[in-house]
C-alpha cells in the first residue's frame, strides 16, 4: 500500500485519497494528499493502474506489428506515436520516407496536435466549472475525427504511418476537406478565447496557480507546453527537426509566468501555429508521388507489383510472415508530441523482433512535477494542476 | 556530422581532459553518440556533464535498461541527456553484471531521475544506491519478479 509519511507528524493533518476513480484525474490517476485544513502539505501521485505491458508485448512482435500498440499509448495523439515509432525504426534501418509521405505526416500530426489540445482545453475548462467550452471543443474534434476516419479508415486508433511511409494513399478530396476545416477553425479558437481568456472566474482559478520555474522544470525533465510556459523555447521541431519540419515557418509560443494560465495561453497559441503549419503542408504536398520508400524486403511492394511479379510476391510473403531484420544497434528518436518530448528507444539485436522498445512518455515525466505544483496550495487547485499537466494515463502507465 | 567527428568532438574531448578514465568506450551509430561509462564513475560523470559551463547537459530525458540475457554483462543502463544550450543529445551507457545489478542513483544530479529509476527497478530489478524512495511504480506493490527481464515469460508465470 502506498502511504504518505506525515512529514510534520502533527496531529492536525489528515490524509485524503483522491482517485483513481475521480472525474478530474483524467483517467485512473491516484493522488495521496496530506492536508492541513484545506492546504496541501504533501502530495504523492500513485500510478500504474493502466499498466498494460506494451513494452514487453512489443518484444514478441515484429517491427511492423508494434505500430498498432503505439496508437494505444497516447490515445489522444495516436499519429504522433505512430510517427515517432516509425522514425525510430527508419533511423535504425537507415532509410527515409519520400518527401510526399513526410509532408502528409506533418499535416496529419499537426491536426493530431489540434485534436489533442482541443480535448485538453475542453476537459480543463470542465474541471474548473466551464461546461460550455467542452461542448464547443468537441464539436470541432468531431470533424477532426471524421477527417482521420476519411484518410486512415479509423477515428482514433489510426495506425496510418508505417515504417518507410504511409499505410495507404489518402483518398481524393482529403485536401479540400482539411482546408475547409482550417478555414473556419481559427474563428472557433476565437470563440473559446472569448469564453476563457478574459473571463474573471478563469483568471481567478488559473493565474498564479501551479507555478513552475524554468530551473525546476528543466531539472525535473519537464518538456512541451509546460516548459515553454516557463520561458524555455525548447521545441524539438526546431531543435532537432524531423520529417522536414526545417522547411516550415512557424513560431514557438512561450510565456514566462509558468502558471496554469500561461500554459493555457501557450496551448491555445500552439493550435493557431498548427493551422499555419497545416496550410504550408498542403501547399507542399505533391499531387502525385510515392508514399513509401523503395526498400525491397523491408517495405511491402505495391499491390499491383505483388500481384504481377514473382519478386513482389516473395517479398510480400516474407515481410508479412517473418518481418524484416534491421542491423544490430540502438537508436533514440524524439518528436514534439502535443504533451512534450515523446521518445522511442529501439534496440535491435539483428533479428526480426525488436530487442527492446522503450517509450519516453512526456506525460510520465511531466506528472512527476505535480507535487511541486500543488504543495502549499489549496485542495481546489489540485484539480487545476492535474488538468494543466495534460496527462494521458495510457501514456503514463503504458 | 561525420561519425569520427562525433567520437572526437567537444563532448568527448572535454570529458577525457577532465578524467582520462571516465570513458570506457565511445559508440557512434546512426549519428548518435554513446559514451560507455564505468559503473563507479557514473555519478561523477553525470555531475561534470551537468555543471560544465560549455556542455551543460542539464536536461535528463530518459533512463532505461536493456537485458541481454544470457550474455554477460547482462544489463545496460541508458541515460538520454540533452544540452539545451548546445542543442545536442548524448547517451550514457553503463554495463551491469547479472549477479550484481546495482548502480549509483543520479536523483541528486537530476531530480527528474526519480521516477525513471523507480521504473527501471520495477521492471528490471536494477537497484539504485542513494535513491530516496526505490519502490515499485507501475506494477502492484506485492508483485513478484521483474517483467521486462528476458527470462520473464511474456504471458507471465502461470
Amino acid at each position: 500500500m502506498t502511504t504518505i509519511d506525515t512529514a510534520t507528524g502533527a496531529a492536525q493533518t489528515m490524509v485524503l485519497n483522491m482517485g483513481p476513480q475521480h472525474p478530474s484525474t483524467h483517467g485512473v490517476l491516484r493522488v495521496v494528499l496530506e492536508l492541513d485544513g484545506e492546504t496541501v502539505v504533501k502530495a504523492r501521485p500513485v500510478i500504474g493502474y493502466l499498466h498494460t505491458g506494451i513494452e514487453k508485448t512489443a518484444e514478441a512482435k515484429t517491427y511492423s506489428q508494434v505500430i498498432p500498440l503505439t496508437d494505444r499509448i497516447d490515445y489522444l495523439a495516436p499519429m504522433s506515436n505512430n510517427l515517432c515509432y516509425c522514425l525510430a525504426v527508419e533511423k535504425l534501418l537507415g532509410l527515409e520516407a519520400p518527401k510526399r509521405a513526410q509532408y502528409i505526416r506533418v499535416l496529419m500530426t499537426e491536426l493530431t496536435r489540434i485534436n489533442s489540445h482541443l480535448v485538453w482545453v475542453g476537459t480543463h475548462a470542465i474541471d474548473l466549472g466551464a461546461m460550455s467550452v467542452f461542448l464547443y471543443c468537441f464539436r470541432e474534434r468531431e470533424e477532426l475525427q471524421r477527417i482521420f476516419e476519411f484518410v486512415s479508415g479509423q477515428r482514433m486508433m489510426t495506425s496510418y504511418f508505417r515504417v518507410g511511409g504511409l499505410a495507404l494513399e489518402p483518398p481524393p478530396g482529403y485536401i479540400e476537406r482539411i482546408e475547409k476545416f482550417l478555414n473556419y477553425f481559427p474563428s472557433r479558437v476565437d470563440e473559446y478565447e472569448d469564453l476563457l481568456t478574459k473571463n474573471r472566474i478563469w483568471w481567478g482559478r488559473t493565474k498564479g496557480i501551479g507555478i513552475l520555474s524554468a530551473e525546476d522544470a528543466i531539472s525535473m525533465g519537464v518538456t512541451g507546453p509546460m516548459l515553454r510556459a516557463s520561458g524555455v523555447a525548447y521545441d524539438i521541431r526546431k531543435y532537432f527537426p524531423y520529417s522536414s519540419y526545417e522547411e516550415f515557418d512557424f513560431a514557438v509560443p512561450t510565456r514566462t509566468e509558468g502558471d496554469v494560465y500561461a500554459r493555457y495561453l501557450v496551448r491555445v497559441a500552439e493550435m493557431r501555429e498548427s493551422v499555419k503549419i497545416c496550410r504550408q503542408a498542403i501547399k507542399k504536398i505533391p499531387a502525385e508521388g510515392p508514399i513509401r520508400a523503395e526498400a525491397p524486403g523491408i517495405i511491402p511492394p505495391a499491390r499491383e507489383e505483388m500481384k504481377t511479379s514473382i519478386e513482389g510476391l516473395i517479398y510480400h510473403f516474407k515481410i508479412f510472415t517473418e518481418g524484416f531484420a534491421p542491423p544490430p544497434g540502438e537508436v533514440y528518436q524524439a518528436i514534439e508530441s502535443p504533451r512534450g518530448e515523446l521518445g522511442f528507444f529501439v534496440a535491435s539485436d539483428g533479428s526480426a523482433h525488436p530487442h527492446r522498445v522503450h517509450v519516453r512518455a512526456p506525460s510520465f515525466v511531466n506528472l512527476q512535477s505535480l507535487p511541486q505544483l500543488v504543495e502549499g496550495r489549496l485542495i481546489a487547485d489540485v484539480v487545476a494542476c492535474i488538468g494543466t499537466t495534460d496527462i494521458v494515463l495510457g501514456e503514463v502507465d503504458r | 556530422m561525420e561519425p569520427q567527428d562525433l567520437a572526437n568532438g567537444t563532448v568527448v574531448s572535454k570529458v577525457r581532459a577532465w578524467d582520462a578514465h571516465a570513458i570506457a568506450e565511445t559508440i557512434v551509430f546512426r549519428n548518435e553518440l554513446t559514451l560507455v561509462i564505468p559503473r563507479e564513475r557514473l555519478r561523477a560523470v553525470a555531475e561534470f556533464l551537468r555543471d560544465d559551463a560549455e556542455l551543460r547537459f542539464n536536461l535528463l530525458s530518459d533512463i532505461t535498461a536493456t537485458d541481454r540475457f544470457p550474455i554477460e554483462p547482462r544489463f545496460d543502463l541508458n541515460y538520454q541527456l540533452l544540452s539545451l544550450s548546445r542543442k545536442e543529445r548524448l547517451r550514457l551507457k553503463v554495463h551491469l553484471a547479472g549477479n550484481d545489478p546495482v548502480a549509483a542513483s543520479v536523483v541528486s544530479v537530476w531530480p527528474g531521475a526519480n521516477w525513471h529509476e523507480r521504473e527501471v527497478w520495477d521492471l528490471f530489478g536494477i537497484r539504485f544506491e542513494g535513491h530516496p524512495d526505490l519502490t515499485r511504480i507501475l506494477m502492484p506493490d506485492d508483485w513478484e519478479g521483474h517483467p521486462l527481464r528476458k527470462d520473464y515469460p511474456v504471458e507471465g508465470y502461470r
